[in-house]
């Protein structure tokens, strides 16, 4: 069925991205084709020692959460469709393949539907949907400046929080940017699992604040809460031989506090421009955690306290030319196990990394991007190397602020 | 807690709330101006770009979003030059009064004629625009067509003053077109000079005035100049007459300098819209300075 989707999907695609719909004799059925584009990804990784993937002692991770594997490697390829439905509905949908030991998978990213047409500065969003909560949150990684997802996004959100159900946002007329918005959703997306609560099992409430300071630099505040259920959430402490799985029950929080501010000569950031950004992730986690396998085997309260940032900087120094620096970091504050499990949340100081990059763009749609780390896990340090190409075809992608 | 929640959304909203005039949010300085001109103190206007900006490359900023929210009219050129920011923009601003196919929303290229519609559309031509080229405000013909628009669109959304706007634009008009015709008529002594510029972005000031595009720095539309295609472009143009480089005040003068150097072409500084220097201070100075720099090119 997948198969036959994607097959679709692209042929689909392929027409559009021949015919263009402006030709103004041609009143076929593909005049109306949505706006469609393409997003081609691929990477090289190298890393000192044997890394096979974060091996942070006491923090617990989402599985999805890896490294680009070492050697040569594709990222997600998107397709990103939209179009407005008619006067009062706007939709959109991501589908990404990425391959997997040899096969490939399909993962519907984004599908939602937005409302065009309400009164009063309101809008609403249904489907599955990036969350809005944060900074980096809905951003999809071929907009991201750096190879990889920040530590604290990495550990707390499993790389970024997208789930399918409801927001409301409302826009205040006032010449700050004030923005306020509500996510009701179906809480099956880490940190949430399990669509507690009859599938309601996790909301988000977000808050921003932007505007400019004269013509040259601008900058956005944001505050975000999410909350959600987590029933049964599959536990892998990654330690020690043998299998150990478990499951988490309980309640997941957390809370970002996120900054962002851009310079540009005379607001004109094509020449150069510079970009700081950071933000502060804290999360708690409090249910019960039950273990069944070969070096762990009973349930124990949990309560966990995690927190981290990031901060980094680009700086585009000519029209084509970006250069990087990235710093981030996570902390943790468990409260220990009972007997038998006492060992498991035992930490190793605190993970960190410090990233460098340097990208090329020819033009608006491919970049070429060069960057090294070094990751610091508690317990000892590894270097990366990651070379990456990002390319979009069809339709002009949006400059997000 | 309520009440505090409740006072301080008052006070942050009052000022989109005690407005008498109509809100006009323009694309670029150009339809900025000539709302102004089209409005006098019936409008508050506001231009998301600035002269020195360039117009392809801005970011859906939160000051950006704001404005749109509170807008009456929002003024653009269309035509997908502000594609990469217009559509966001609009849907970020929850303002159902100024999306497209509303009277509160103006594409001034819908109401020109477009020139250089691509026949084949590949980004390996560069970043071009599909529907032809947007940088119509060049042409100072269509500033006049635009205007009779603008004014229609005025008279629309804010009955009320419908009649001061058309005395305004009656009196705009008569201005425009006798200030088009005077400068029409001291360019005719340049029919077939030809010039070279940075970005395909004046071919309506040269098909209006005669003149002739001998190249471009940039090697494809939206692709910043190399030294390799630089050196290419200076031995073609060995032995061509050329009145100018042209240079936009938004773009990287780098590659005209080096240019003018090795050829002694002057690099001439045109207006490609108001307030691109501080000399031009409206649409009349914007031309005006435009022709009598290129005169003085020809001298």
């Amino acid at each position: 069925m997948k198969r036959y989707t994607l097959i679709f999907l692209i042929a689909l695609g392929l027409a559009g991205l021949g015919n263009p719909s402006i030709a103004q004799v041609q009143m076929t059925n593909n005049a109306f084709n949505p706006a469609m584009s393409l997003i081609l990804d691929g990477k090289f990784a190298a890393y000192s020692g044997d890394f096979s993937g974060f091996d942070f002692a006491g923090f617990p991770l989402d599985e999805e959460v890896s490294p680009p594997p070492e050697g040569l490697s594709l990222g997600e390829s998107e397709f990103v469709l939209s179009a407005n439905v008619d006067d009062l509905f706007y939709g959109f949908m991501t589908v990404a393949l990425h391959q997997d030991e040899g096969s490939t998978e399909v993962e519907l990213e984004e599908a939602w539907i937005e409302t065009l047409s309400l009164p009063g500065g309101l809008g609403v969003k249904a489907g599955a949907m990036y969350s809005d909560i944060g900074y980096q949150n809905s951003r999809h990684p071929h907009t991201w400046d750096f190879v990889d997802a920040p530590l604290p996004y990495a550990v707390m959100l499993g790389g970024n929080f997208a789930d399918t159900g409801v927001q409301l946002r409302w826009l205040a007329p006032t010449d700050l940017m004030l923005e306020m918005g509500a996510e009701l959703l179906r809480g099956e997306s880490y940190p949430a699992s399990g669509a507690g609560n009859s599938g309601t099992g996790a909301w988000t409430a977000f808050a921003r604040l932007g505007g400019d300071l004269g013509d040259s630099q601008s900058w956005r505040l944001g505050l975000s809460y999410l909350s959600g259920k987590v029933v049964e959430r599959e536990y892998d402490p990654g330690v020690g031989p043998g299998t150990d799985l478990g499951a988490f029950s309980g309640d997941s929080s957390v809370a970002i506090v996120d900054a962002v501010w851009k310079w540009a000569e005379n607001g004109n950031p094509r020449q150069r421009n510079l970009v700081i950004q950071a933000e502060y992730l804290l999360r708690e986690e409090d249910g019960l955690l039950d273990m069944a396998g070969d070096n762990f085997n009973g349930s124990s309260p949990y309560d966990i306290s995690q927190d981290g940032f990031y901060i980094q900087g680009t700086y585009q120094f000519r029209p084509s030319w970006r250069v990087g620096l990235r710093y981030d970091r996570v902390s943790a504050d468990n409260a220990p196990l009972l007997p038998p499990l006492e060992g498991l949340l035992e930490t190793a100081g605190s993970p960190s990394r410090v990233t460098a990059m340097l990208d090329y763009s020819r033009s608006e749609f491919s970049r070429l991007r060069f960057q090294v780390a070094n990751l610091d896990n508690g317990r000892r340090s590894d270097s990366q190397v990651m070379l990456q190409y990002i390319m979009s075809i069809g339709a002009h992608g949006a400059h997000q602020f | 807690m309520k009440k505090w929640v409740v006072l301080v959304l008052a006070m942050l909203a009052s000022p989109g709330l005690v407005h008498a005039e109509l809100k006009v949010f323009a694309c670029e300085a150009e339809w900025a101006e000539l709302a102004k001109q089209l409005g006098g103190d019936q409008v508050k206007v506001e231009s998301a770009t600035t002269g020195l900006q360039d117009v392809h490359y801005i970011q859906a900023r939160p000051s950006l979003i704001a404005r749109v929210r509170s807008a009456d009219l929002v003024v653009c050129t269309g035509a997908d030059l502000e594609a990469s920011w217009l559509p966001l923009l609009l849907r970020k601003a929850n303002n159902r009064d100024v999306l497209p196919g509303q009277p509160g929303f103006l594409a001034a290229s819908k109401f020109v004629t477009l020139l250089e519609k691509p026949e084949v559309l590949d980004r390996a031509a560069g970043d071009i625009h599909p529907f032809g080229n947007p940088h119509i405000q060049l042409d100072p013909r269509n500033i006049g067509l635009v205007a009779a628009e603008l004014a229609k669109r005025l008279q629309a959304l804010d009955s009320a003053h419908a009649d001061t706007y058309a005395a305004r634009y009656a009196d705009f008009k008569g201005r425009w077109d006798s200030a088009v015709d005077g400068w029409a008529t001291r360019l005719q002594t340049l029919q077939g000079a030809r010039l070279v510029t940075y970005h395909r972005s004046w071919v309506y000031l040269f098909a209006w005035a005669g003149l002739v595009e001998a190249g471009t720095l940039e090697p494809k539309p939206g692709v910043p100049p190399s030294s390799s295609y630089l050196s290419e472009l200076l031995a073609r143009l060995k032995g061509q007459e050329i009145l100018g480089i042209v240079h936009a005040s938004y773009q990287d003068s780098r590659p005209s300098e080096w240019l003018s150097e090795r050829t002694d072409i002057p690099v001439l500084l045109l207006p490609h819209t108001v307030g691109s220097t501080p000399q031009v201070t409206d649409l009349f100075s914007m031309f005006e300075i435009l022709v009598s720099t290129l005169e003085g090119a020809a001298r």
